[in-house]
This record gives structure tokens, sequence and C-alpha cells, in this order.
């Protein structure tokens, strides 16, 4: 088929287009030139001096610790939001929906100069207003990440494990969450994303001398990126990748 | 179980969304319309009006619009395409889209600027080929370039989404009718599909109407986008009363454009979510 | 040029090398109503769509007027579909919806508006032109699918299995509903089933499929009376299937008592399958019947008794107006023209592939 090889090759463009800056950085990692205009040949040892780079440990840790904190209490309160919404009545199902599509929708410059605003009044800017920023927008992929799993359940599969014995809780964790488990894993997998993504809100909710990665390589933009960020971000990326590839043939194999 | 008893776990949610939703929101409102002096004024929400805010307005909608006009031209075809291959492992899909987020943002960004400066890695590639360099860093075109690579797989994913909803059947009842390729993209596919266009619009529209980053980094900072303004007033002019009017301002004009398109779209309700 | 409205001629196809239909040969003439009734996997559903054009045959072809379609598009035929889940446009209307397909062929608007009066009013939902497809109930929207197909004049209406998700009740309605539009119209019905009852209450022309392959053609009535092998028989209806051996011409044997039947042709002691109705077995006297046997079990079915009884070593069906307490003893006997001799069929065969279930949807 004609038409399926042009497809192929539009997507592998698509593909090159999304991949291209990777690439680039990744490539930046091993250049011995500290210039990135110039290749200055193969090294290692941009690798070997980020351990010694505390300002790049300290933005990583502050970043890792902010994503997985972040994403933890946001799963908590979401699953337990998403539960309830979907046990609310329409007026208040739809109330509750429009607000949590705000952070969504809302421009991130927005809500970070908002959260900002308001918090600067009772907190000290630092990483407790971080991790706040950070769940607020992470909650909503959450939700919206076990909704749809708990509206596809049949009411029966529940009173099915009630008539089996089970209590009201029992019940609930013995053959719900396992139902929408799907759905728990993506939306923490997702806040975990985001989380680390973020420059702007985490910008605007940050303290003096409390960074993450973004915030360390804007900064840094103006006197040029030190190289040691290229091969930190692309060992973060590798294992990602690997952790992706590698669950992908667990799932292939449970299929078969 | 009760419905009473799980309407409750919502609670703590419902706590954190007044906190941290809808007060900061009062409370940016609030700083909008206070002068400093415990005064009230609408001046610094007028003030996107002026001469010099207006223009780095206009230019923020312009690129914006251009930047979701390109995203939807590129994302369809993906989409229609990914159906056409029978690629089914939604999994895949969105995993792929999702990954280059693990790079840091900003980086992704700056390795454009060096992928696009002038003599960067596209221009020496062009350069061998014998083909002329293309210059467009530093200014508007490189911004945009640099928007649309970062939200592409927010126009994919909901229209992938909606795309992948529509039963094989309802497209074989069409063609059984007599409806051709066009007609059952025009009267089929495109409608069905409208919600997640929408979605994927909005998901565009609004982050590259308001960043500050793209302009920054690609267009060499000289070119004042609303977002820079806004975030200059915070940072370097500290006139945080102008900066919460600016973006009021700005939030309620998305606001009315997002109605608007919305309004358009009367009839397709429904879930359009982009996960 | 042959009477024929439509003709398979040699149809074989296969998906991922797992053979659906083989050397399939199928005429089919004006007016008429015919069921491709079959197990799952059977090919059935494949023919239809073959028929629709929404598959290519790997051989074969396709005849329509005796013209051969098998290349074209399923829009340049002159053949429409009621799908089995209805695919309704949901962002239509009723009335859009049935508009669909004229809009297209591009009739004018008072056509058009009277098209849709004409079917809204032939399949009984007048008013409904302003309702979307998901405010309706499963037997409106069926209905809304076959006003939307027939509006285009097709001379062939294929229906893949059009009443399988709706209730016993209102199947049952939609069953004579069907036979009368098709009256109405005078077009040709070609209707998929996996339900024996539904192809023996509609159908002019019942076609058996088994794997691929065409059993038997038929009225009802023949299918039902003389099944020509044993799935048939076992598929279409109770039975009694037993193994026996033709002695000579109009002398069978089975249960091994030699019993007169009016089958002739066989080859001497040729085995062959026997099939006997459960209303055609008689229940007389001990010693006055062919099997001497005792009643097991008896089940009470409204208008007659199901029995079960124990008789040469076979447990018969039997449907009999008078009942027979558990463990009184019988004998039974069965008229020579209800004996139904068939040639013996593999063993293997007769086991339906329930894996093979959709066969065509992926």
């Amino acid at each position: 088929m004609v038409k399926n090889v042009f497809g192929r090759i539009y997507i592998g463009l698509i593909m090159l287009f999304l991949y291209a800056p990777i690439v680039v950085l990744i490539v930046l990692s091993f250049n011995n030139s500290k210039s990135r205009a110039k290749w200055g040949g193969f090294t290692l040892k941009w690798y070997s001096e980020l351990f010694d780079n505390s300002i790049v440990m300290d933005a990583l840790w502050t970043t890792l610790t902010l994503a997985i904190l972040s994403a933890v209490i946001a799963t908590v309160l979401g699953l337990l939001g998403a539960i309830g919404i979907d046990a609310m009545k329409k007026r208040n199902y739809q109330i509750m929906l429009g607000a949590t599509n705000i952070p969504m929708l809302n421009a991130d410059i927005v809500t970070g100069i908002a959260l900002m605003l308001f918090m600067v009044r009772f907190l000290p800017l630092g990483f407790s207003t971080m991790l706040i920023a950070h769940i607020t927008f992470n909650i909503p992929y959450v939700i919206f990440s076990i909704l749809p799993k708990l509206q596809q359940i049949d009411v029966s599969v529940y009173e099915a494990a009630r008539d089996l014995g089970a209590n009201s809780v029992k019940a609930f964790w013995k053959v719900i969450i396992p139902i929408i488990k799907p759905g728990i894993t993506s939306g923490f997998l997702l806040a975990v994303t985001m989380s680390l993504d973020d420059f702007i809100i985490t910008y605007f909710t940050r303290g003096a001398g409390v960074n993450t990665l973004s915030t360390v390589i804007y900064g840094e933009i103006r006197r040029g990126i030190k190289p040691e960020m290229y091969s930190l971000s692309t060992i973060l990326f590798l294992m990602v990748l690997i952790v992706l590839v590698m669950s992908n043939r667990a799932s292939k194999k449970q299929v078969k | 179980m009760k419905r009473m008893s799980r309407k409750h776990l919502a609670t703590p949610y419902v706590f954190w969304i007044i906190c941290f939703t809808i007060l900061p929101l009062i409370y940016i409102a609030w700083y909008a319309v206070s002068d400093g002096d415990g005064g009230y004024t609408v001046e610094n929400i007028l003030a996107i009006f002026e001469p010099v805010h207006w223009k780095a307005f206009v230019l923020s909608i312009e690129l914006a619009l251009i930047c979701t006009v390109v995203c939807l031209l590129l994302a369809y075809p993906v989409v229609l395409i990914l159906r056409r291959l029978k690629i089914k492992k939604k999994g895949t899909i969105v995993a792929v889209l999702i990954l280059p987020m693990w790079m840091n943002f900003i980086l992704r960004v700056y390795a454009w600027q060096v992928l696009l400066s002038d003599n960067g890695i596209i221009n020496s590639f062009l350069g061998m080929l014998g083909l002329p360099s293309i210059n467009i860093i530093n200014t508007p075109a490189a911004i945009v370039f640099g928007m649309v690579y970062d939200f592409l797989p927010f126009m994919i994913l909901p229209i992938y989404n909606s795309l992948m909803e529509i039963p094989n059947d309802i497209i074989e009842a069409a063609k059984d009718l007599g409806a051709d390729g066009f007609t059952i993209f025009r009267k089929i596919i495109w409608k069905l599909t409208l919600p997640g266009v929408i979605s994927g619009i909005t998901m565009v529209f609004v982050p590259a109407m308001t960043s500050f980053v793209f302009s920054d980094i690609l267009g060499g900072g000289k070119i004042q986008l609303i977002g820079n303004v806004i975030e200059q007033e915070f940072t370097t002019s500290m006139n945080w009363q102008l900066g919460s009017g600016l973006s009021i301002a700005l939030m309620t004009i998305i606001l009315l454009i997002m109605a608007l398109l919305q309004k358009s779209n009367q009839q397709t309700k429904g879930n359009n979510m982009i996960w | 040029m042959s009477d024929n409205l439509l003709e398979l001629r040699g149809i074989s196809k296969a998906f991922d090398g797992k053979t659906i239909l083989q050397e399939l040969d199928l005429n089919i003439k004006s007016n008429e109503f015919v069921t491709l009734l079959g197990p799952s996997g059977c090919g059935k559903t494949t023919t239809l769509r073959i028929v629709g054009g929404f598959e290519k045959p790997d051989t074969g072809s396709v005849i329509f007027n005796g013209e051969d379609i098998t290349a074209l598009a399923p829009e340049k035929r002159h053949i429409n579909t009621v799908f089995q889940k209805y695919a309704l446009f949901p962002h239509m209307n009723v009335e859009e919806n049935i508009a669909f397909g004229l809009k297209i062929k591009k009739k004018s608007k008072e056509y058009i508006k009277d098209k849709i009066k004409y079917a809204l009013k032939l399949v009984d939902l007048d008013g409904f032109e302003k309702r979307k497809p998901n405010s309706l109930s499963g037997g409106q929207q069926q209905r809304i699918a076959i006003a939307r197909a027939i509006v285009n004049e097709p001379e062939i209406l294929l229906l893949d299995e059009p009443l399988g998700a709706l209730d016993l009740k209102l199947r049952q309605d939609m069953q004579s509903e069907l036979i009368r539009l098709k009256n109405e119209l005078g077009i040709t019905f070609i209707y998929v089933t996996h339900d024996q009852e539904e192809a023996l209450t509609m159908s002019d022309k019942i076609v058996v499929m088994h794997r691929g392959l065409v059993q038997q053609i038929g009225t009802p009535k023949d299918i039902y009376d003389e099944p020509c092998n044993a799935f048939v028989a076992d598929f279409i209806g109770d039975s009694n299937l037993l193994k026996g051996k033709m002695l000579d011409d109009r002398l069978v044997e089975f249960l091994g008592e030699r019993v007169i039947c009016v089958d002739e042709g066989f080859g001497k002691n040729e085995p062959v399958d026997i099939v006997i109705r459960p209303e055609d077995v008689e229940i007389n006297e001990v010693g006055k019947g062919i099997v001497n046997g005792v009643v097991k079990n008896i089940l009470y079915k409204g208008a007659n008794y199901e029995m079960t009884v124990e008789a040469g070593g076979f447990d018969w069906l039997i449907h009999n107006t008078v009942a027979y307490p558990v463990g009184s003893m019988v004998s039974l006997y069965v008229k020579p023209f209800n004996i139904q001799i068939m040639k013996q069929m593999d063993e293997s065969e007769m086991i339906l592939d329930e894996d093979m279930e959709n066969e065509t949807y992926e």
C-alpha cells in the first residue's frame, strides 16, 4: 500500500521532530568542548564531574523529592476525591469537575502567580510552597485518570463482593481498587512527569536558594548551561526509557 | 456502599481546591483591583490596553494562533495514519509522546536553540547538502517552532482518543450509504473528533499564549510576549498589582475565547479529557 | 443470463491463514428472504460483508445483476446494510441519519423529506425526526437503522444479526415487522443469524453454513424435515441422532433393530446417520413399537411434555401431549417417513468451533 508507506514516513518525520532535541542533548553530554556549537571529541568527564557539582545535585534532589512527594500526596487526595466525586449527584458532580479543570485549563503563569500571592501571606516561599503548588496542579491528572475507570465499573461487581460476604471496606479494597489500579498507576506516573517537567509554576512559587533542575537551567541560559546538566538529563532520560521498554516487554510476555 | 459516606471521601480534596485553587484566584483578583495604598482601581486591569502591553498581547495571540493551527495540521494526519495502520496500543503511543517530558523542558527548548541557530546543526546540515541556510533564531518564527514542538503531543493525544472511539461499523455504514472517503471525513470523522480537536486546541492555545520561556530562549530576549511582560512585573519591576491586573485581563480574555470555542460546538458534548 | 439477482461463485477467504470460507457458491433470486444460518465462526458474517463490499474475497467472484462487482467499493453498490450494533451516526439526529445516503446522492430537499416521512411511517416511528440516536431504545435504533438503509432503495438489504441485541419479546415483534417490510418493499433480504428459530420463522430460503462450507440450502420446511446431514439436523431444532446401517433399499438397522424406512439409493450395508425429530416418536404399549424402554425424566413444557426415554441403550428425546410417569415401561415407534437417513458425517466435523467467534472483528 503506497498510502501506508507515506504514512510511515510522515510518522517517522514527526518522531524525528519530537526526538531531535533529545538526541542533541545526549550528544552534547559526551562533547569534550564546552562550547555547544563545536564537537570537541568524545568524553565522559561531564558524567564524572556531575556528582561533584553540589548545585546540580541539590537541584536534582529537590526535583526528585518534589516530584515523588507531590505525586504521592496528589494520588491519595485524588483517589479519595475521584471516589467521592463519582458518588455525587449531578449538580455537585459538575461543580467538582469544573473546579478540577481549573488548574488544567488556566494558564500556568496565572496559577503560579496566584498561588504565590496567596501562600506568601502565611508561608515563607520555599520547598513547602513548591510542594503545595505541585500537588495542586497534579491532582487533576490523577482524578481524570481514575474517574473514567470508576465510571466503567459495573455496580454489580461491588454488590457481588458484598453478596459473597465482604464488608464495604473490604469489597472496596479487594474489588474496586484492583479494577481501577491502572488508572491510579497512570495518574501517579503522569503526576510525577508533570511535576518533573514543570517550570513556570515552580519558578513563581520557589524561594531563594531552593532550586529545581528547571530553575537552575533557566538561570544558566544567559551564562551558558553547564554540560553536567546534559549528562544528568541523559541519565534520567535513559533510565526512564529502560524502565518503559522493560515494562512493555513484561506486559507483552504476560499477554503471551 | 452507602452513597452518603462515599461522597465524604472527597472532603479533603474539596478543602484543597478551596484553599489552593479558589482562594488564590480570589487573591490575585483582589491584588488586581487594589492600588497598593489601600484603595481600589481598575487601572491595572485596563493596563492591558496600554500600547506596550497591547503590542505584546496581540503578538502573543498571533503566535499562539499560528502555533495552534500548525499543531492541528500536523497532528490530525498523525492520528489518521495511526488509525489506518491499526496501531491500537494506546499505552505505547502515549508513552512515546510523553517520554520527551522526562528530558528537562527548558533543556529541550534550549536544544532547539542549538539546532536552529545561524551556525547551528540544521544549518551545517543544509550547508553540506548545498541548500540555503535558514535564519530564524531570535525571530517570532523560532518561538512558534519551539511551541509547536513542545505542545504537539497535547494536540495529538485528545484527537487520537476521540478518533479511536469511533467504531468501525459507523464508518462502514457511511460507506454503505454511498459516502466516499472525503465525505466520510467531513461528515463523520471530523464531526466526531471535534470534542478532541477542541480539547487539543485548549491544551495548546492557552500555554502557547501565556508562556514566557520560548520567547526568552528562542526569541533572543528581544521579543516581548504578554507572558514576558507579566513575569517581569513580578521579578524585575516588582509591581505586583500591575502584574496581577494583567494576569486577570489575560485570564478573562482567554476564558472568553474558550467560551466562544465551546459555543461554536454546542452539540458535541461528552468527555474530551485527554487522559 | 440467469434469473439470479446475486451469485457468489467459488468464494474463498482466509484471515491470518485461518480459512473462513471455502469455495462458497450461492445463488439468490430477486425478492427472496434468504437467511445465512450457522454457529459462530461459520463464515456467515464474512459472506455478508463480501456481498456488502467490506471484504474482498481471496478467490471467486460476486455477480450482481449479471455484472461482476467483486472489486466494487461498498459505496458504489446498490446494496445496503443494517449493522449488528445499528451503527447510527451519534452526532446526527434521526432525520439526518436517514437523509445521509440521499444527500450524498444529491436528491432534492422535497424528495428527501418525503422519503424520511415514508420510511419513518414504514418502521412505525413517525414523529421521531429530531431525536438523537442515544435517546432511543435498542428496538427503535434498530428500526431507524433499517429506515436509513431502505430509503436508498437498495435491491438487496443485508441484515447482520439485527435482532441479536434485543430481548425476546421485541425480537419476535421485529421478526414479523421485518417480514411485513420485506413484502411491502419487494426487495431481497439477506439475513444473518445464529438463531435457528428466527431463520425458520422468517426465511424463504435458508443457507445452513458450518466451517466455511454450505451444508444445505432449502426452504425452512426442507431443512427441518429433510436435513441433509447430522450437523444440520443437530443445529436445526431438537433431534434424536442415531448411527445405523442401511441393509437394503427401504430397510435400515439401528440399535440392533431392523426398521422399515422410505429412503433408497444407499450402498448395501453403508453406515448412515439417522435423524428422528422428538415429536415424531410415538409412545405405545410395551412390545408394540420398535424398541422397548423406560421413562427416565419428564418435563412439562406447556404445549406438550418433554420426556427422556432410555431404549435400546439410547436416550430418546420425545415430545408428547400425554404424560407417562417416570419409571413406566413403554415402547417407541416411528413411522417410516419420519425416519431421516443421511450419509454419515465425520465425527470431528460435528464439533462446533466456539473459539472462532466474531470471525471478522479482528
